[in-house]
């Protein structure tokens, strides 16, 4: 099978289950702001999804894909290991034009996978977890304004952000390159087009972030102070 | 105009394919500015032949950067710290009085060291005798301009073929992948019409026979490109990609 045989045929798996998650990061930071803007709003998002069907399908499938993708990283990552060859260079320096992020794409990536776990603990084991189990699902916007208040859960969130971020910007257009969508004109442009979709992505959930950690700390000094 | 400087080499010795290597420290004095990376090598040898040691093996041959038998990883890049240049291009006006400069040989599992700074670079070819050809029927000689060619298309065509097979793609990339030059063989055919005939049978025959050989997977880092020492586009390897995924869908 040219998917797992051949090398480009990996880096297409790689890219498309890559460029589906980043789809759903939108998604999911698209639903976030909702929570500033309407609370009652993003009580009514997440009782749409809930444990529906549709909910379900939709998590299955994001599972399949995001264990696919950690998957072909680990097997990418030792057959490239084993092509350098047993002797390393005493010497290695970065070239021009060599993003850092395109070189740490497997450290970045177990920082976001760290901060998944983290993220499924805090909210998801909370909300559908326990609706699939049968029970009353966690008050959405209850649950994010105790978590994002807590400075060491702040702190891992935003760690993870910059790590996400740094994934992305690598990541999306390098998904294009290896699709073939790319040239002379359009490589400068993918990258431009990368930069731009990451920071959309982690802006919309930084801002949530930061927004209910100042409402969480500040507010509740000054509500006390008055 | 004829200033010379000391310089303190870093070299890597290794008797033999199977042999440890090691590092060993060489002083040279008065190395003229004017002389050639590979000149200063011959000096080295030199002095060491007679000093009644063993010289220090490199390839090299027509040392003006067209055949793309000289290699050598100077101080942490492929053909030395100068852009688009092969290592025979090179002069040591770019290192200064008093330096310590390292060369050591290209390092990737498919281009194993045959002794001292020599690799095996055989895969490349192998890879070429997998389909990077236009099968001809040799008869007639064809009109010069009976086949339309657009001016972008031949350009693009000759910026691959300007690939000499050095090897400095797969020695540069942290994944000892060989895709920029398999992306520059396949382009250079893939844009002009008459390798257009052979062109879904050709890609997946060589990237097959490179990812046979253990060479990586390409990440996309761009180190490749960027130490090119002829500027092979990035982009090339985005055409491969495109070649190998349309054949394979095709299939």
């Amino acid at each position: 099978m040219w998917l797992f045989n051949s090398s480009v045929g990996r880096k297409f798996v790689m890219s498309i289950t890559g460029a589906c998650l980043a789809l759903f990061l939108l998604f999911h930071a698209t639903m976030n702001l909702v929570a500033i803007i309407s609370e009652d709003g993003y009580n009514m998002i997440c009782e749409f999804l809930g444990a529906n069907w549709y909910a379900l399908v939709g998590t299955l499938g994001l599972a399949f894909l995001a264990v696919v993708h950690i998957l072909y990283a680990f097997v990418l990552s030792i057959i490239n290991y084993r092509a350098r060859g047993k002797e390393r260079y005493a010497v290695s320096s970065r070239a021009n034009n060599v993003e850092w992020s395109s070189m740490n794409m497997l450290v970045l990536g177990f920082i976001i996978l760290a901060g998944i776990v983290l993220h499924l603990c805090n909210f998801w084991a909370k909300m559908q977890l326990v609706e699939i189990l049968g029970q009353e699902p966690a008050n959405g916007v209850e649950l994010i304004k105790y978590t994002f208040a807590q400075w060491y859960f702040f702190v891992p969130y935003l760690l993870w952000f910059v790590a996400l971020w740094y994934h992305l910007t690598h990541g999306i257009w390098s998904a294009m390159q290896t699709l073939g969508w790319s040239n002379n004109i359009w490589l400068p442009r993918i990258k431009c087009i990368s930069n731009i979709i990451a920071t959309i992505i982690v802006l919309m959930f930084l801002v949530v972030l930061v927004y209910y950690f100042v409402a969480g700390n500040c507010c509740a000094a000054t509500c006390a102070a008055i | 105009m004829d200033k010379t400087i000391n310089i303190t080499l870093k070299v890597w010795r290794q008797a033999g394919p199977k042999a440890k290597g090691h590092f060993e420290t060489y002083k040279l004095n008065n190395i003229s500015t004017d002389s050639s990376f590979l000149e200063m090598l011959d000096v080295l040898n030199e002095q060491l032949i007679s000093e009644k040691k063993e010289p220090v093996v490199f390839d090299h041959d027509c040392r003006e950067g067209i055949c793309g038998m000289c290699s050598l990883y100077i101080n942490g890049h492929p053909h030395g710290p100068d852009s688009a240049v092969t290592t025979c291009q090179l002069h040591m006006r770019r290192f200064h009085d008093g330096e310590t400069i390292t060369v050591e040989p290209w390092r990737s599992n498919a281009f194993p060291v045959i002794k001292d700074l020599m690799v095996d670079r055989r895969a490349y070819d192998k890879i070429m005798q997998a389909g990077g050809f236009v099968s001809v029927n040799t008869g007639g000689v064809p009109d010069a301009n009976a086949i339309p060619i657009s001016k972008k298309n031949a350009d693009e065509a000759m910026d691959n073929a300007s690939c000499i097979g050095c090897g400095a793609c797969a020695a540069a990339c942290k994944n000892g992948s060989a895709m920029l030059f398999v992306a520059a063989k396949v382009s250079q055919l893939a844009l002009l019409p008459q390798g257009k005939v052979e062109a879904a049978s050709r890609v997946k025959a060589m990237l097959g026979k490179m990812d046979e050989l253990g060479f990586g997977n390409c990440t996309n880092t761009g180190a490749c490109a960027a130490e090119c020492p002829k500027c092979v586009p990035l982009s090339a390897i985005a055409r491969l990609n495109r070649e190998f995924i349309c054949a394979k869908f095709k299939d």
